[in-house]
């Protein structure tokens, strides 16, 4: 009650509902916006759009391909949580790419030459690539504040530097070995104590550590917007100049942020590595630190929408087998991706600044029409 | 009427501008003539600038009419204007360093004489013809501040333009460097262009102008000839007979001392110092004043003193400890409050809603948190405390801070950072701006917190509450302290030259008030 206007009330002024409106309808108006332009594609590459679509649908949604969304959807999702918290204070962290590989590949290493019993060699793999990930990110926050580079471009550079290094440390006189049989150049395997086993779901197995996914997710939410930390680093990813005003330490700010993100990164690998892998090979998914990008930029930022925003383009990724069949390239699902990303910055943007716009009417109104805090309870207090 | 002889050069006609919960310009009545230089004057937020965006085509009006040349024109682009021989120099430089004089001015006109040897000649000819001296192949980062001005209006001139806007020019020049615009401004007039010069500088405005308009609070109150008014009178025009005066009655004033720097210098990254062996002292209930013309180092002293910028030499101690090497959270936490001088950038986060601009900069202190969480119900609570005691107006705690007006932003962050038992506050332009009511709720504030102790450093560009408010007033000249003047018997017009370095002398000063003149004023 001491809040004066209680949440329900202003929902009522209708300040609340448009806002619900304009941050569900904006994703929703960016995705119609790609489906069209995707469609027009497919039109102009001589395919019947909607019977591609509908294919598409179909397929996606047997289940066996929801067992794959799924799986991939773990990886895409811890992924774009990390590139979000870069995100959330204005810090593009390009590099969750190597930072997840370089973590994978050493704590895959570590996984198989330590054998511990149940919960603490998974335990042990996890926590050492989440470091793994931390420290390689903040490589480049320390980078920022002492000499000035960009994260962008040190990002970029120590992604190259982790591809050169794991081709090197992934060698047969190193830290792997040729599988016999094939030329596959793999770490030791993590022994069946150490693995994380899989859930059974309509035939097939999803990742055990789909929950790792969602509680990172909820912890993501909790420390952006629940404590002081998180409220440190949105406000430095809005407003540096406020943040350092309010005495936000900036340069720690950055570094913390960077390898926050980069441990976020190490997780990346941990579902296939812990429940199908079980070791760092050639094969091991590469790539999934740039959808991440695009994910975090289409679920804005927030758990909740990477969710679905992950579901969605694992869903496009497994679908676009099916395009094949029909004679129609799958590369047409990456223009379908890169659409959907661009319509999103562009649609949100633009929706951003017509809130705003939306809201000084709306307090202008409410101010007109004598609706104030100050006016409903006079105090004694103004002088 | 548009084919008269004498038509003006400019003529706006019942120009209104709404924004949300403001109206910026109402009913605004401007005739500039042909080859005058025309200052346009009124205090900060007064809608200068705003209509001069409409007359250059970057906001359209609700309401009104332009006129150039006798004939009405609408703006949609600045490129309209320029079409029209507008042309506008913005306040802050639109300059790329790492480009050439030549190559600044040519971009975005390279059609009219190409981007080579052509365009250099043209260079020349206009430098020649308005008699200045700039070379079109230096890199624009070896140029001082005079000389990048003259590149914007070099980049105005090139284009045509025959009507210049000058967005205060002289907010970032020294007081030589501002002689010299005038001096240049004149030769512009003589060769028959016409100026419009947005001030809020009586000195300057009476030294160069022709003609002033006079705007307060978005409508044009008179137009005048220069040569026919007094600065007293200038001023009464500008602030209106409703402007309450900022005044402090009996001292307060302790013989506690809160907060001192001594020997405080700041150097730029060119190693220049822009805060130079500066000392003084604020004891509890004291409000210490800093004069300035605004780019002489008082930003970077505040700076300094929140700990934002890193300190050359000297110390700062604040109840009785030094606190020169403590972090802004550390200060703040200590007691230090701060009302900065750019509180869309610095005092408030505008895409969050209030109750979290509330916490900003006491983000580590109850109510708003609790250990390392956010105590939302808290800071919420007491962000509607800070609404109503400090009248704040607006529907809710949730809105954007985006979406209230300037005052009302203004009186939030002043609520919030007399909130929390603070025992220095530094306070930066705080009624910059604002409509006037809001003023002097926040003058009543300070005068009530002074009561009760607070010590309080002033710095402001408006030198009757400079006067009006401050216990002791010291006059910043280039980063120097260069003078002490005693408030109760100083005069707008002797605090302005001191300002400037001029001295305290003149026909203004009969009593002599200043103490300490700043002999040091030419040198340096």
């Amino acid at each position: 009650m001491s809040d004066g206007v209680p949440g329900w009330v202003a929902i009522l002024r209708g300040l609340g509902p448009r806002r619900i409106v304009l941050r569900v309808g904006a994703p929703f108006i960016a995705l119609v916006i790609a489906l069209v332009i995707t469609m027009i594609v497919l039109r102009a590459a001589g395919v019947d759009p909607f019977n591609a679509m509908s294919s598409m649908i179909d397929y996606g949604t047997t289940s066996s391909s929801t067992v794959e969304i799924l799986n991939r959807a773990t990886g895409y999702y811890l992924s774009a949580v990390a590139v979000a918290i870069g995100f959330r204070m204005a810090l593009f962290n390009i590099g969750v790419d190597g930072q997840y590989r370089m973590a994978a590949m050493l704590s895959a290493v570590l996984g198989g030459a330590v054998a511990l019993p149940a919960p603490f060699g998974q335990i042990l793999v996890i926590v050492a690539a989440m470091l793994i990930g931390g420290a390689w990110a903040a490589i480049a926050g320390v980078l920022k504040v002492t000499r000035g580079v960009s994260e962008v471009i040190s990002t970029i550079m120590l992604n190259a530097i982790a591809t050169g290094l794991i081709a090197y440390l992934l060698n047969p006189a190193r830290l792997a070995e040729v599988r016999p049989g094939s030329n596959n150049v793999a770490t030791t395997p993590i022994p069946e104590s150490g693995r994380v086993p899989g859930f059974e779901l309509a035939g097939g197995t999803v990742f055990g550590l789909i929950v790792l996914a969602v509680a990172v997710g909820i912890a993501f939410y909790v420390v952006i917007n629940r404590t002081r930390f998180g409220y440190d680093l949105r406000i430095s990813g809005l407003s540096p100049t406020a943040a350092r005003a309010s005495g936000v330490d900036s340069r720690r700010m950055v570094v913390t942020t960077m390898a926050l993100s980069g441990a976020a990164a190490g997780l990346v690998g941990m579902p296939e590595l812990l429940g199908a892998s079980y070791q760092y090979s050639l094969n091991f998914p590469a790539g999934l630190g740039f959808t991440g990008i695009a994910i975090a930029l289409l679920g804005r930022n927030n758990p909740f929408g990477i969710g679905l925003a992950a579901l969605l383009f694992s869903f496009l990724d497994q679908s676009s087998d099916v395009l094949q069949l029909n004679d129609v390239p799958k590369e047409i699902v990456l223009v379908m991706q890169g659409t959907v990303v661009l319509t999103v910055v562009i649609v949100y943007e633009l929706v951003r600044r017509f809130e705003i716009r939306l809201q000084q009417r709306a307090v202008a109104a409410d101010l007109a029409a004598g609706r104030t805090i100050a006016q409903q309870e006079p105090t004694g207090g103004t002088a | 009427m548009p084919n008269d002889e004498a038509a003006p050069a400019v003529r706006l006609t019942s120009i209104t501008k709404r924004f949300p919960g403001v109206v910026a310009n109402r009913d605004v009545n401007i005739t500039v003539r042909r080859g005058e230089v025309h200052a346009l004057c009124g205090e900060n937020g007064a809608g200068k600038s705003t209509l001069m965006k409409i007359l250059y085509g970057m906001q359209r009006p609700d309401e009104g009419t332009i006129e150039v040349d006798g004939a009405e024109v609408t703006f949609h682009t600045p490129a309209d204007a320029i079409a029209r021989g507008i042309g506008m120099v913005h306040q802050h430089f639109k300059l790329a360093d790492n480009l050439t004089v030549l190559e600044n001015v040519v971009l975005g006109a390279e059609k009219l004489h190409g981007i080579g040897a052509a365009a250099g000649r043209r260079i020349k000819e206009i430098a020649a013809q308005y008699g200045f001296d700039i070379e079109p192949d230096r890199l624009v980062e070896e140029l001082g501040v005079g000389d990048r001005q003259w590149v914007e209006i070099l980049k105005v001139l090139y284009r045509g333009a025959k009507i210049l806007i000058l967005d205060e020019p002289t907010a970032v020049l020294v007081p030589q460097e501002v002689e010299e615009l005038f001096g240049n401004l004149r030769d512009l007039k003589a060769e028959g262009l016409t100026v419009l010069f947005i001030s809020h500088k009586l000195d300057e405005v009476l030294s160069v102008a022709d003609r002033i308009t006079v705007i307060r609070r978005g409508e044009t109150v008179a137009t005048v000839a220069a040569a026919e008014v007094t600065s007293r009178r200038l001023a009464e025009l500008m602030v209106g007979s409703e402007l309450p005066t900022p005044e402090t009655r009996e001292s307060t004033v302790t013989s506690d001392e809160q907060f001192s720097v001594a020997g405080l210098t700041v150097l730029s990254p060119e190693g220049r110092a822009i805060v130079d062996d500066v000392s003084f002292a604020i004891h509890r209930g004291e409000i210490v004043g800093i004069a300035g013309v605004e780019g002489n180092g008082q930003g970077d002293l505040i700076e300094a003193i929140m700990g934002m910028r890193p300190v050359t030499a000297g110390t700062v101690r604040f109840d009785g400890a030094d606190i020169t090497n403590w972090s802004t959270r550390r200060r703040r936490e200590a007691g230090i409050a701060y009302i900065p001088e750019d509180r869309q950038r610095y005092g408030l986060v505008l895409d969050r809603p209030l109750w979290e601009n509330r916490m900003l900069g006491h983000q580590t202190r109850p109510p708003n948190v609790h250990g390392p969480w956010i105590d939302r119900r808290g800071a919420r609570a007491d962000t509607t405390r800070i609404v109503k005691e400090y009248d704040v107006r607006t529907p809710g705690i949730d809105v954007l801070a985006a979406a209230l007006s300037g005052g009302n932003q203004q009186k939030l962050i002043v609520g919030r950072e007399m909130t929390g038992d603070p025992r220095l506050l530094i306070a930066a332009h705080p009624t910059r701006g604002i409509d006037v009511g809001a003023q002097a709720a926040i003058w009543e504030h300070l005068r009530t917190a002074r009561a009760a102790g607070l010590a309080v450093l002033l710095v402001s560009a408006d030198l009757e509450e400079l006067i009006g408010m401050s216990d002791t007033l010291h006059v910043i000249l280039r980063g120097r302290l260069v003078a002490t003047v005693d408030v109760n018997t100083v005069t707008p017009e002797e605090l302005g030259s001191a300002m400037t370095g001029a001295g305290p002398d003149g026909a203004a000063g009969p009593d002599g008030t200043a103490a300490g003149g700043p002999g040091g004023g030419g040198e340096a």
